[in-house]
């Protein structure tokens, strides 16, 4: 960046005022020894350029919309559209979530983001017994099509983008999204939207798996190659690294690990025969924003720049697009707090500005109430107004990628890469995500980050405003949400009828079929469709799934 | 006390966020308790069978899954039906304080809510399991 000549003299300077500091330091101490970014990595007092002294512009940052795409994924960003508004949200059942998505819709929000409740993850119908007080609590029930017209019942498929918080199942979930459009006339190449379909992160972080690693990665190739051929415009998983920075990895580990899930999808879809620029441009990525705003814009264009590399030199990609990681925000929510929780609508406007400021292509902002209960609608408002401030009155998104050339962002990005390198480096060794899966590792790295906080909290060496800091007494929060305890009852009774008046026989030869693909290695997805389509239930097609492939054993270690 | 005070920390129903429950198991372990983490997805029925088999003296579950108000009081049903009520039996998790009331009053003897430092955990478990 600088000539031999002037990188000796700001040397120099450095030095000098460096020197001075620490003299006067004897007189007049820092607040604290050292200072940390959230994630636990030291900062240094001033960054200059001697931090990027071997700085190449072009190598490292390149032009927006251009490889490395450090500098943001599409050559306008906010100027040309703003990020997608997408609040994650669903309870109780298909009727009442489909009013809560109505309602967001008139408020502005641009695409629907559809959170299942634990069964429908899990891939258990209402009616099972491990659904028992779980229907409808976290996320919206659906057991069958049946639910899924309900869901998206007046809000046209072809008009929406619309994104799923679905893994194990992702297959079902899809096929049903795909039938829902075929009776509202929409044609599935005209559908846009997202399904998480991102197994290795379940069992890592987030616990909602169903079947053993090798057939899952099975179903997630299938599902790249039937939406390469038919349902075009589908982002056909989000490799999510928002769960396991809530379990409680470091920036540096987010991005390490979930680009380490990404290349062992990368690996499975090549092995299975796929060629690699036929799939990855409808990779897409998701990530937590955290409160240190500087360490997140940074990683988050670490991750774009190692992903591009990764891509063209690791899987010799072509297209511009399998290089250029798009990616999905959510605040985070292991950052809000129950005590004096209005405070958390602050936590969450920082975390937005990381997440645009960092180049997002659509935000989750989460509600002040979440560390107490799903966010009532006056509380999700908020969230999405603090997206609406951002973008309109900010200032932030009238230029491409304002922070770059700060050296602290700079040598911070390079820090996060080389990390997340290094973890990449190590679980190849190790021979991959799935075997460091199976093995812990991955698992054992992230809690002794998470359990490390805990003690930094406890003895108040980490500072979270109102929880061990500035308390106050407070009475328990009024007007949460509840969800009505007779979901439960509505939703099995729903099932009883469907399963009385639906074509059982039709029902028996689709599951049969299924069966059978699943013995064989044909691609699933036709045979899903064909069962979703007579009505057979998630629970039925999850069980034959679930008969022939068995279920995955989590490895269990503190 | 002669042994160490021992804990099953449990994960009823079908939610996956571990954290807490294995920030709690190591914290108590640090403490100098003997812990059992049964890992997700638990039953109650499978929670009281460990318990027992464990011969432990604290069932600690956390639950962030919303059907705390179903699950919780079924395994201090279960453990009273298998004449095992000496087990002190705690909660955690996102518990709304409304019902609190109602999880004591079905014999959860403590639950702990988002923020509680761990050593109140702690402290809590030594002070009670004496007095069963």
């Amino acid at each position: 960046m600088f000539d031999k000549g002037k990188m000796t003299q700001i040397k120099e300077g450095v030095k000098a005022f460096e020197e001075k500091t620490q003299k006067s330091l004897e007189k007049r101490p820092e607040r604290q020894e050292k200072f940390y970014t959230g994630s636990g990595d030291e900062v240094n007092r001033l960054y200059t350029p001697v931090d990027l002294e071997d700085f190449d512009y072009n190598e490292e940052l390149g032009l927006p919309g251009q490889y490395p795409y450090t500098r943001g994924a599409q050559p306008t960003m906010y100027r040309g559209r703003l990020w997608t508004m997408r609040m994650y949200a669903g309870f109780a059942t298909a009727e009442e979530s489909n009013k809560r998505y109505k309602y967001l819709i008139e408020q502005g929000s641009m695409g629907l983001s559809v959170a299942f409740d634990l069964p429908t993850q899990i891939g258990y119908d209402s009616d099972h017994s491990l659904s028992e007080g779980e229907v409808g609590k976290v996320g919206v029930a659906i057991d069958s099509l049946a639910d899924m017209e309900l869901l998206f019942d007046g809000i046209p498929l072809d008009k929406v983008s619309t994104s799923m918080t679905i893994n194990a199942p992702a297959s079902v979930l899809l096929a049903m999204y795909i039938a829902v459009g075929e009776k509202q006339g929409v044609s599935p190449d005209k559908l846009r939207g997202t399904i998480q379909n991102d197994i290795l992160k379940e069992y890592i972080a987030r616990g909602t798996y169903i079947f053993p690693t090798e057939p899952s990665m099975r179903l997630i190739t299938n599902i790249f190659e039937y939406c390469s051929k038919e349902v075009p415009k589908w982002n056909t998983i989000s490799i999510s690294g928002y769960h396991i920075r809530e379990a409680g990895s470091t920036a540096a580990q987010e991005v390490g690990f979930t680009l380490a899930d990404g290349i062992a999808y990368v690996d499975a879809a090549i092995k299975a025969g796929l060629d690699v620029d036929s799939f990855a441009p409808r990779l897409s990525f998701f990530f937590n924003a955290h409160n240190d705003l500087l360490e997140e814009v940074a990683k988050f264009r670490a991750a774009r720049r190692l992903w591009a590399k990764i891509m063209k030199e690791r899987f010799g990609a072509k297209q511009a697009n399998s290089m250029r990681l798009k990616f999905h925000t959510q605040t985070g929510g292991s950052t809000l707090t129950a005590q004096q929780p209005e405070n958390n609508i602050v936590r969450v406007a920082i975390q937005t500005l990381a997440a645009v400021l960092g180049g997002t292509q659509s935000l989750h902002t989460n509600s002040k109430d979440e560390a107490l209960a799903l966010p009532t609608e006056d509380s999700v408002r908020v969230a999405l107004r603090t997206q609406q401030i951002v973008a309109y009155e900010s200032g932030v998104t009238n230029t491409v990628d304002p922070l770059a050339g700060s050296y602290y962002i700079e040598a911070k990005t390079k820090e996060i890469e080389d990390r997340a390198m290094e973890y990449i480096k190590k679980i190849d060794e190790i021979g991959g995500a799935p075997r460091a899966i199976d093995m812990g590792y991955i698992q054992q790295e992230i809690m002794d980050a998470a359990y490390q906080y805990q003690k930094e909290v406890e003895s108040n060496d980490r500072i979270v405003v109102g929880m061990n800091k500035f308390q106050i007494e407070e009475e328990a929060p009024k007007g949460l949400l509840r969800v009505d305890p007779s979901v439960g009852k509505l939703q099995k009774d729903k099932l009883a009828k469907l399963r009385n008046e639906r074509d059982n026989g039709a029902v028996k030869e689709k599951l049969e079929a299924l069966k059978k693909a699943c013995e064989g290695n044909d691609n699933l997805m036709p045979f899903i469709l064909d069962a979703v389509r007579v009505y057979g239930t998630l629970g039925e097609i999850c069980g034959v799934m679930r008969e022939v492939f068995g279920e995955y054993q989590q490895s269990v270690n503190l | 006390m002669d042994r160490p005070i021992r804990v099953l920390v449990a994960k009823p129903g079908l939610d996956g966020h571990d954290r807490g429950a294995k920030v709690i198991a190591r914290a108590l372990r640090d403490a100098g308790m003997e812990v059992i983490y049964t890992g997700l997805r638990q039953t109650p029925e499978q929670i009281v069978s460990a318990a027992i088999q464990e011969d432990v003296n604290v069932v600690a579950m956390s639950i962030l899954s919303g059907a705390h108000n179903t699950l919780l009081p079924k395994v201090v049903e279960l453990l009273n039906a298998e004449g095992a009520d000496d087990v002190l039996v705690v909660g955690g998790g996102v518990i709304p304080d409304d019902d609190i009331p109602f999880l004591k009053e079905k014999g959860i003897a403590e639950v702990f809510t988002p923020g509680t430092p761990t050593q109140v955990t702690i402290d809590y478990i030594r002070d009670n399991v004496a007095n069963k």
